[in-house]
């Protein structure tokens, strides 16, 4: 993974709440064998009119939310699934953060593993945010605060180790097999009980 | 000094390295069950990487979410809904075949849905941890293991270490007091359930289902309620393990046998949360409120009695949902017309589910212009059915019989609903597509579901069952 310290962009919203992982991409989309090319069927039911047309009132469609990385979700964003295929369509898809007041717990933890900005701020700022899409954003990942045109702050809180991850490019699952001899030991006492 | 709950207790002796304020624990994973739809691109980055399994022997495959629900075709071809399904159950038995995986394929007398067999094997055993790349893994917290759904990355950490870096959640009891009535099932319970807490009550909790309610519930129906803690946003839900489990665990192929099942059993009674123990937040539920429930919007929280009106739209995100669910608010569920209904998922699929629906349709037909699908857990579940001619209820009553797998919970295996339709499901989700582009789903027990069925419109099961509650 890339390390990543910072993301700037405009805001595109998609104020529905609980936006589940069956709308982010359908399950019909999850025969694939491979992490690559999801990108198209982000949002796809959604995005698309049934003749394979933009749907204009999909918000991400509009021509304001073009070249758009940073979305402002509602609530609960991402419940459902444990599909790893979420994150991967909206990386491939351009969205490289969701900002919300709740993200769902499986759905952010595989965002984070990914590179995919998976942030929660606070109910007053997220419904500031909501309601002024199309704001140029900084978002800080060291210095833990989202920038505002205006001079303004938001901060926020990453787990330790994710942020540690992001801003270092950390292989975890190296990091993991770091621990072999400790794994090794507990499996022995195991056996032994 | 205070207790431990049991979450704490399963969690505490599967810490391999304790967390700090900087990382995460390092927690030893018990039991890695795999399908073919989160698995492939992991053993993908292993082979890359040329890491071995660590644990093989303590994982387990089958297949189920891909796989079509019809019978081989006369040449003994299966009928897959398309190329890239098929693919990807080949892969996995490619991926099994390479790196020594014991996998419940085709050929297997087991196979069936990941949450259905791995407790028939008696893999899952109290005081497990359990992962799955599936959010239903929670499922198996029924046995008092911590069972939760993971990511295909997490899918690979687990391959290799057999280990997964985790935060300490918080914890959740639900106390359900008192008595479920007559006619009432787990599935109206735990529809009940995140009624109440909500779609995200749960979020960042791992929840533990007690009180004298949860304590009468048979291991079917205790899947069933902790198959949804994650429609609450739970990981994980939990129900301590009790003579109830270990007399159902008894004798299974994988549980201990002899001298080691009564070492096991003596183990297990201690896995319950002592009396001085603490959670972060408590609920209660009075389970004799409970009635016949379903959902009317596009999320499991959007649940309600089917006699209750459908409350009106507070924002826009519930405007959306009844909208597209045509649900009019002021109304009550009951009697809306129904085009499908679906009977099975790791939610409602098990053999007492299909007894309940059975006992509902006996002697009875499924409405002109209802369309029925019964598809069982697993073979052992479609075995015991059959024997019990529960298969002959339904076909008799004009209800497709189905081969086991995951068929229309999550409709892509080519079981699905047309736009539009209304489809009546024992599953566990009712997003929007969930069942097939555009399709309406309803979430509800396998006796509404039956009952709806034969009725052509949503429908109280009781009225089916007269002689069951005189």
């Amino acid at each position: 993974m890339k390390p990543i310290t910072r993301i700037h962009s405009r805001t595109a919203v998609l104020s529905d709440e609980n936006i589940d992982t069956d709308r982010i991409i359908p399950a019909r989309f999850l025969t694939t064998t491979t992490r690559e090319g999801l990108g198209k069927l982000c949002f796809h039911d959604w995005r698309y009119q049934t003749d394979g047309s933009d749907n204009p009132a999909f918000p991400l469609n509009q021509p304001q939310a073009q070249g758009c990385s940073i979305v402002i979700a509602g609530r609960n964003f991402g419940c459902g699934s444990s599909r790893e295929h979420a994150p991967w369509a909206l990386l491939d898809y351009g969205v490289q953060a969701v900002l919300c007041s709740e993200i769902a717990d499986i759905f952010r933890g595989n965002a984070l593993k990914n590179g995919l900005l998976a942030i929660v701020i606070d109910e007053l700022e997220h419904r500031w945010l909501l309601k002024h899409p199309g704001i140029e954003l900084v978002i800080d990942v060291r210095e833990q605060f989202i920038a505002l045109p205006d001079g303004g702050r938001i901060p926020f809180r990453l787990e330790p180790f994710a942020r540690h991850c992001l801003l270092n490019g950390v292989d975890q699952l190296g990091y993991l097999l770091q621990h072999s001899d400790a794994i090794t030991h507990y499996e022995q006492q195991e056996k032994a009980a | 000094m205070s207790g431990k709950t049991l979450f704490e207790k399963v969690w505490d002796t599967h810490v391999v390295v304790p967390e700090t304020t900087d990382t995460p624990a390092v927690l030893y994973v018990d039991l890695h069950l795999v399908h073919e739809v989160t698995s492939p691109q992991a053993f993908s980055e292993l082979r890359e990487r040329g890491l071995p399994l660590r644990r093989p022997d303590r994982m387990l495959a089958t297949l189920d979410h891909s796989t079509p629900t019809l019978p081989t075709n006369a040449d003994g071809g299966r009928p897959y809904a398309n190329a890239e399904a098929q693919a990807q159950v080949t892969q996995l038995e490619t991926n099994c075949r390479e790196f020594g995986v014991e996998l419940h394929g085709w050929d297997s007398a087991d196979r069936g849905i990941v949450h259905v067999i791995g407790p028939e094997l008696g893999a899952t055993q109290p005081g497990m941890t359990i992962v799955c790349g599936d959010s239903h893994t929670s499922t198996h917290g029924a046995f008092g293991a911590l069972a939760f759904g993971i990511g295909t990355t997490e899918v690979g950490h687990v391959m290799a270490t057999q280990c997964l870096l985790q935060r300490k959640p918080k914890t959740m009891a639900i106390h359900v007091d008192g008595q479920l009535p007559a006619g009432i099932s787990a599935k109206d319970l735990i529809l009940h359930i995140i009624g109440t807490i909500g779609v995200d009550g749960g979020t960042g909790y791992v929840l533990e289902y007690r009180g004298a309610a949860i304590e009468a519930l048979s291991m079917d129906e205790r899947m069933t309620v902790c198959n949804m803690s994650i429609e609450a946003g739970a990981r994980a839900g939990l129900i301590a393990p009790d003579e109830t489990t270990f007399a159902w665990l008894k004798g299974r192929p994988r549980t201990p046998q002899g001298a080691a099942w009564d070492v096991a059993v003596a183990t297990w009674r201690a896995l319950r949360s002592d009396d001085g123990a603490t959670y972060d937040r408590e609920v209660r539920i009075d389970a004799s409120a409970v009635k016949p429930t379903v959902t009317y919007g596009t999320h499991p929280g959007m649940a309600i009695a089917m006699d209750a009106p459908v409350p009106a739209a507070t924002n826009a995100q519930e405007h959306r949902a009844l909208n597209y669910m045509q649900s009019k608010p002021g109304q009550p569920m009951q009697g809306t017309p129904v085009d499908v209904v679906f009977v099975g998922s790791c939610t409602n699929s098990r053999l007492s589910d299909l007894r309940e629906a059975a006992n509902v349709m006996r002697g009875r037909r499924v409405a002109n212009g209802v369309r029925m699908l019964v598809v069982p857990g697993s073979e052992a579940v479609r075995r015991d059915a059959e024997r019990e001619g529960l298969h002959q209820v339904f076909t008799a009553a004009g209800a497709e019989w189905r081969v086991p797998g995951c068929s229309m919970c999550i409709a892509m295996n080519g079981d699905l609903a047309q736009p539009g339709q209304l489809v009546v499901s024992t599953s566990n989700r009712n997003f929007e597509g969930r069942q097939g582009k555009g399709a309406r789903t309803v979430l509800a027990s396998p006796a509404t579901a039956a009952a709806s069925a034969l009725a052509g419109c949503i429908a109280d099961p009781r009225e089916y069952l007269v002689e069951v509650a005189a």
